[in-house]
């Protein structure tokens, strides 16, 4: 169960990160009172303009089949956002600064507790507390592995970015063929720690009652008090696991190198 | 024929303007030398050409193309010209042969094959056919550089623009650099080159520019300009460098 949930947890984490990452490095939007002003004033406008849409839909245009009031605003929604298609880069920015603003600045106890109890208050659905466990991971791992990409992303050589640029390649291909293959390596420590911890923080879901590893061995230890034996056999399993990511990474690390 | 032409460029870092009104025609086939004292403008000035700087004021074309064009015609100039820059920038992930390759390879299409067998030759004209599979960084700078050359010159460009290529080199090095640009120059290619090198522009230069204050202060030949300073700052600059 603890093998199930980091695994899932940082594979999403890292597809997160990565994408949250590359976008905080390439679109450079500061956080500001000026900016946050901006944010929240679109998002009531968009808001406000969703409700007036459903109002009208309900009120003027009741007669109206449902399939052509679908693609009045599948239209709607593609012209604004053509209309917009510019600030796209920027808001995503914003949004993934933001994201990583609150999920570092907040517990992991508290945001595995505010998905599991809180979600279902607000929203009405109820999660199964494995997929909150995993939930909590991904966006959690994501946070981190956002700053771990940001920062390879920035020490590569800037050099190197010209280089790609004077021979005439599209961004794209500058970060797939010439900036990624150098981030990718100089991201394998930190990512080493990120993956160490996430398996560790796993250990933190007792608290909504996942069956992870930690949780097994209080249960265990409920029946027959042997403390020593189960706490320090779970301690080893904790240990091998860290040891097989460590010694991947390492593998890994090794096999990739540049003279 | 003119291939870059400068109409009044402008350009500025925050509030210092480092070039300022800038006019100056490029002919096919001439090897331009661009000297100047340190932050005169002159790598600015050649980083312009392919849009690595923006400008603020003017316009520059090369072969027609103008650097304020979109995204997709910056992309074409910038295949018109190719770069050498001072600290060399090749990819440290791949070998000098895979170097040479990848311009071919992901901006003009070519098989690989074809590109492969490009690079082979370009490598064996810079003198490094024995040195194709190794990395970057088992290589000496001098021969980093010369690959670089190769590398610039794989994508077929019109023009060539070397941004002060024997500045990080030894000076038993820099002449293997030298040398390989001067059969570039033989071979007729249009050149753009920033450097202290007198002795290149003396023997390889068709032309000779000196920047002074963000300005062109002098253009001529180098033959005269050298051995006959028009100007007190030319000559102050000439006994500096020499």
């Amino acid at each position: 169960m603890t093998i199930q949930i980091t695994l899932l947890g940082l594979i999403g984490g890292t597809i997160i990160g990565f994408l949250s990452g590359v976008v905080t490095t390439y679109v450079k939007v500061l956080v500001t009172w000026k900016t946050t002003t901006i944010a929240v004033i679109s998002v009531v406008l968009i808001a406000v303009l969703v409700r007036l849409a459903s109002w009208i839909g309900s009120t003027f245009l009741a007669g109206v089949p449902d399939w052509v009031w679908l693609v009045l605003q599948a239209a709607i929604v593609l012209a604004v956002l053509w209309r917009f298609a510019r600030y796209i880069p920027v808001a995503l920015s914003f949004l993934a600064q933001v994201y990583i603003l609150l999920i570092r600045g907040t517990p992991i106890v508290v945001q595995v507790m505010f998905i599991y109890f809180a979600l279902p208050l607000i929203s009405g659905w109820r999660i199964d507390a494995l997929l909150a466990a995993i939930f909590t991971l991904v966006i959690n791992s994501g946070a981190y592995i956002a700053e771990i990409v940001r920062g390879a992303l920035q020490s590569v050589p800037k050099g190197l970015k010209e280089a790609g640029q004077a021979m005439g390649l599209p961004f794209h291909k500058i970060l797939t063929y010439i900036i990624g293959p150098v981030a990718l390596r100089r991201m394998i420590p930190a990512m080493g720690n990120q993956c160490i911890i996430s398996l560790k923080d796993s250990s933190l879901f007792i608290v909504i009652g996942v069956a992870e590893l930690t949780r097994q061995g209080q249960e265990i230890i409920a029946s027959n008090f042997r403390s020593v034996e189960i706490w320090g056999a779970v301690a080893v399993i904790y240990l091998i696991l860290t040891g097989i990511i460590a010694l991947t990474l390492k593998f890994i690390e090794h096999r990739t190198q540049i003279v | 024929m003119s291939i870059v032409e400068f109409k009044n460029v402008v350009k500025r870092f925050g509030p210092t303007t480092v070039l300022n009104g800038i006019d100056l025609t490029i002919e096919k086939g001439e090897v331009v030398v661009v000297v100047g004292p340190s932050g005169s403008g002159k790598s600015t000035l050649l980083r312009c050409i392919n849009v690595l700087e923006t400008i603020e004021e003017g316009d520059i074309t090369v072969n027609g193309l103008s650097v304020r064009g979109s995204g997709a015609q910056v992309r074409e100039l910038r295949r018109e010209a190719g770069m050498v820059f001072q600290q060399f920038n090749l990819f440290p992930q791949l070998t000098a042969l895979e170097n040479v390759m990848f311009g071919p390879v992901h901006t003009r299409g070519s098989a690989r094959r074809q590109a492969r067998d490009e690079a082979v030759a370009l490598l064996g004209k810079v003198g490094l056919e024995e040195k194709i599979n190794h990395y970057p960084g088992e290589l000496s700078g001098g021969q980093q550089q010369r690959v670089a050359i190769a590398r610039a010159l794989a994508i077929r460009p019109q023009l060539m623009l070397f941004d002060e290529p024997t500045s990080a080199l030894d000076p038993e090095l820099r002449h293997e650099v030298l040398k390989v640009m001067q059969d570039v120059a033989e071979e007729g290619m249009t050149m753009v080159v920033v450097t202290h090198e007198m002795e290149f522009a003396r023997k390889v230069g068709s032309r000779l520019i000196f920047i002074d204050g963000g300005k062109i202060a002098e253009d001529g030949t180098p033959a005269e300009l050298l051995s006959n300073p028009p100007s007190q700052r030319l000559k102050d600059f000439l006994q500096h460098v020499t």
